[in-house]
């Protein structure tokens, strides 16, 4: 039987993984990858809390999350591209048109 | 044989996304996150969530990680001399110390809480998707009917986005 902090701490070194990801890389679709990392660390948090108190909703709650996730890569992807077809730059730190 | 699987599963996930992150060529961190999801999967089945992990496979594994690559092939990124932000040395030791933070707060939570009816042996007995499917359509009936809106919206969103744009001459009509 596995305890549910073992869980716990995976989860949280996925996400802290993730977050690093976010914050270092110039990629901007390395970036949405890190955005899914730290989405996958959610959901297993979710999932080990569930079954550690004996409910179905933090998997339902999974569910939704991938849902969000699937239309979070779609919308991402499509404004990549077209920031792709004006500029030819997919770097976060190149993509600075709204900058102030 | 259960902590073996466990220690496999936490082990190879947490790995392949370092791998994720700090990998050069874009697609092979693809090839990464597809490693980590699938083993992500795999903890789901530990956790008797069968369901949730036949979904991680087929929706994140098998629809998002394509889109990601397909996009990833279609704007034939090179890998990059500098692909790290110019001061990312301070990012990763400030999360760094978020980290140490977070993971001795987390040995020190004791996770107790009220029990649910839904135990391992009532859920095994009537299924695992039969029993999300009932908890999802009756409590959760209205979240679902809003996340096939949200769906939708997406779908309009990325086509409307991704369209070629609109040739507008002075004399030719606008589409």
């Amino acid at each position: 039987m596995i305890p549910v902090s073992a869980y716990v701490i995976v989860s949280a070194i996925l996400f802290v993984t993730g977050l690093i990801g976010v914050l270092v890389r110039r990629n901007f679709i390395i970036v949405m990858m890190s955005v899914e990392i730290m989405l996958n660390a959610a959901n297993v948090n979710l999932v080990a809390m569930a079954q550690h108190l004996d409910s179905l909703a933090g998997q339902i709650l999974t569910l939704f999350v991938i849902a969000i996730a699937a239309g979070e890569a779609a919308v991402g992807l499509a404004i990549i591209i077209v920031v792709f077809r004006g500029k030819l730059a997919t770097n976060v730190d190149q993509i600075n048109l709204l900058k102030w | 044989m259960t902590q073996i699987f466990f220690a496999y599963f936490a082990l190879v996930s947490i790995v392949t996304g370092i791998l994720t992150v700090s990998l050069r060529n874009p697609v092979q961190c693809g090839i990464a996150l597809l490693a980590l999801l699938g083993h992500v999967a795999g903890l789901f089945v530990l956790l008797h969530a069968e369901f949730v992990a036949a979904v991680q496979v087929i929706i994140y594994a098998g629809a998002i990680l394509i889109l990601y690559l397909f996009v990833l092939m279609l704007l034939n990124l090179k890998a990059e001399e500098r692909y790290f932000h110019r001061r990312y040395a301070w990012y990763v030791v400030g999360v760094g110390a978020l980290t140490v933070e977070l993971l001795m707060v987390l040995l020190a939570t004791r996770f107790e809480g009220a029990k649910g009816p839904a135990t391992v042996e009532a859920v095994e007995e009537i299924g695992n998707s039969m029993a999300i499917g009932i908890v999802m359509f009756s409590d959760y009936l209205l979240p679902f009917e809003i996340i096939g809106v949200f769906l939708l919206a997406a779908v309009v969103g990325a086509i409307v986005l991704a369209k070629p744009p609109a040739v507008t001459d002075a004399g030719a009509e606008e589409r």
